[in-house]
């Protein structure tokens, strides 16, 4: 075992570009629960989200327009919880755990003939001057725009709750959505956009994975980072910042953890492997305990007879 | 435009209407899909639906039938317990895991000895690690509020990783020239899972199913429990009024799910598949999802629903050795027929008027 072999600059480097995924999908689904809807579809739209990306980066040879059908195919598949839970006024868990699946599908249909080709590479953003300052500037600013974007997200969903009007009815609709109803509000639509608006999040992450992290294909390729942005949410108790937090914590863990296995630690692999999914338990366990933060109307769906 | 009525009840008619109307939907669409892939969609769909059960080389497949569907009604019938009750225990595949784990290492420990009593602690051990494992999110949800659908699901990837750990490591057949994978159960006579009836399928698996059918029929119909199963189901409020627990019933519905899906995972290694290795798991408890919703929460309902996945499973795989039809393809049909069949459920709440004008 040699420690040693881990540099400190390129692990908080990497950590961040490993939280990117993770807190683009996070924050998404943020914004989708604080509407009220609880979508646990996150890993079937990062991993469809993850070959549309693939699939029109490799076609076109443009990585930022795979990006953006990444974007347009988390949403598409979105809509179509959108209009069980919304319209059809299924179940949100069993309509959760359909979109998961059904992605996972048609990822792998899709995915065929995209095995073992290299995406176009990712312009990387490199600052000027300031990439420059020692040790900082190699951890913070020689990433690839989406690691800003990410973080931009975050700070622009944090003011729009906070701050606009339109962030306010989304939050009415997601605490009380008979109240929200008598307004006037219509809630559905408004549930609808914020579904529409997780799923691109997730989509992004996924293609994140698939083009920037990784980069290739292989399928399940986003094993489970979709069901940890879930407990992100938890954990960050429905906050933007805090999900920013425990993304970059997460991710600091995953990365950890991949560099324990490259300098041979003493520990097999695959209990490395299952730290992050073990550190995600205990982490809803400690934080399961306060409730009172959670959207009253979370998971309930809404129609306007009753 | 269409308008949404609510019922004062839930349509009967439509409760059984809708699997079978989600079923032909999925065909439908699914048929289209076949044909976005450039193959006959009427012959893709007979060779899913038909062949298994008529063809000439039926009496190869109808076995194969009883091996994949009782996996999947003996976990579907536990998951549909704490699915009535609200309890969502998403992580089958890895008590699935894990009763194969604890099954086959008691196996192996007693290796080569030969003696009547091994398979019975093999089925004692599988159940009881599934159990175990199903434990873990359902102590955390009553002592700590821990939201089990993230904590099951979490602990699918950590069995998952242990399995790769043992298969690798404990496990591994020590004459096995270095090739991951434990010991063939199928040549160890006293813990094979053999058939009980030469050439029909039927293993132990399959009679534990459909007595987990019947036990969960009596249990919802019959007994003081599975009536409060359904009413927390229903109307929570009403059921805590009522003085029902949910503590035991989340300790209940996640304990007997848990243990279901670990004798499925033990049946499965001791029998059809023999050995514990990296990819032993074959999805199982996510597919039990889709048969529990599609069999309608009902024993029976899932133990048809069960036959009918079964199917696409056997067909799928014709399909894709005759037709060259994907694996993907059945994977994304299986989702489809979710998706259909959440849809469609509208109808059994709901009556669906074309909207009158309104007075203004």
């Amino acid at each position: 075992m040699d420690l040693s072999a881990i540099n400190p600059t390129l692990l908080l480097a990497s950590l961040m570009v490993a939280a990117t995924p993770l807190l683009l999908a996070a924050i998404g689904e943020l914004v989708v629960e604080r509407a009220g809807v609880l979508n646990l579809g996150v890993e079937g739209m990062m991993i469809t989200g993850a070959i549309c990306g693939f699939a029109i980066a490799v076609n076109t040879g443009s990585p930022v327009l795979g990006l953006v059908a990444a974007a347009i195919g988390g949403a598409v598949l979105s809509l179509l919880f959108a209009a069980l839970t919304q319209y059809a006024l299924a179940n949100q868990v069993a309509s959760g755990l359909a979109l998961t699946l059904f992605g996972l599908g048609l990822s792998a249909l899709i995915g065929q003939g995209y095995q073992g080709i290299k995406p176009p590479s990712f312009p990387k953003a490199d600052i000027p001057f300031l990439s420059d300052i020692p040790f900082i500037g190699g951890i913070l600013f020689r990433h690839d725009f989406v690691v800003y974007l990410a973080i931009a997200l975050t700070a622009a969903v944090w003011w729009a709750l906070k701050y606009t009007r339109a962030g306010l009815v989304l939050r009415a609709v997601g605490e009380n959505h008979d109240a929200a109803h008598a307004l006037g509000y219509k809630v559905v639509r408004i549930r609808v956009a914020a579904i529409c608006f997780g799923g691109a999040c997730a989509g992004l992450g996924g293609a994140y994975i698939s083009l920037i992290r990784v980069p290739q294909w292989t399928e399940g390729m986003t094993a489970g980072i979709g069901w940890i942005a879930l407990a992100l949410v938890v954990f960050a108790s429905w906050k933007p910042w805090r999900v920013m937090l425990g993304a970059y914590l997460f991710g600091g863990l995953t990365v950890l953890q991949l560099n324990l296995q490259a300098a041979g630690v003493a520990i097999p692999v695959e209990y490395l492997a299952m730290s992050p999914y073990l550190i995600t338990i205990i982490v809803l366990v400690i934080m399961s305990a306060d409730k009172s933060r959670a959207p009253a109307a979370l998971g309930r769906s809404f129609h306007a007879s009753q | 435009m269409l308008r949404l009525e609510k019922r004062p009840q839930p349509s009967r008619l439509w409760t059984y209407l809708t699997p079978v109307l989600a079923v032909v939907l999925t065909m439908l669409c699914g048929g289209v899909l076949f044909a976005l892939l450039g193959k006959d969609p009427v012959l893709a769909i007979r060779t899913i639906f038909w062949e298994p059960l008529f063809s000439e080389f039926a009496f190869y497949y109808r076995p194969q039938l009883l091996v994949k569907g009782a996996p999947l009604v003996l976990i579907a019938i536990g998951l549909s317990l704490g699915f009535k009750a609200g309890i969502w225990n998403i992580g089958a595949e890895g008590q699935y895991i894990i009763g194969a784990l604890c099954g086959a290492g008691v196996a192996l420990a007693f290796y080569p000895l030969e003696a009547a009593f091994i398979f019975p602690l093999m089925v004692l051990a599988g159940g009881l690690g599934g159990w175990a494992w199903a434990m873990i999110p359902a102590i955390l949800k009553v002592r700590f509020g821990t939201n089990e659908i993230l904590v099951s699901l979490m602990l699918v990837y950590v069995a998952e990783q242990l399995l790769a750990s043992m298969s690798l490591g404990l496990l591994k057949n020590p004459q096995g020239f270095g090739f991951p994978g434990s010991r063939n159960l199928q040549q160890y006579p006293s813990a094979h899972n053999a058939e009980l009836l030469a050439g029909t399928g039927m293993h132990w698996g399959v009679v534990a199913a459909l007595i987990a059918v019947i036990f969960a029929y009596v249990l919802l119909n019959r007994h003081m429990l599975g009536f409060h199963i359904r009413l927390t189901g229903d109307a929570p409020r009403a059921a805590r009024f009522a003085g029902v627990s949910p503590t035991r019933l989340v300790l209940f519905c996640l304990g007997v799910s848990g243990a279901l899906a670990g004798l499925a995972g033990l049946f499965e290694v001791a029998g059809p598949s023999g050995v514990v290795s990296i990819d032993f798991n074959a999805g199982y408890g996510f597919t039990a999802i889709i048969v529990a919703f599609l069999g309608r929460l009902h024993p029976v309902g899932i133990l048809l629903a069960g036959g009918l996945m079964a199917l696409t499973y056997v067909g799928g795989d014709i399909a894709q050795s005759k037709l060259g039809l994907p694996k993907a393809a059945i994977q994304l049909f299986q989702g489809m027929l979710l998706f259909f069949l959440l849809a469609v459920d509208l109808t059994t709440n709901y009556r669906i008027r074309a909207r009158r004008k309104e007075a203004s």
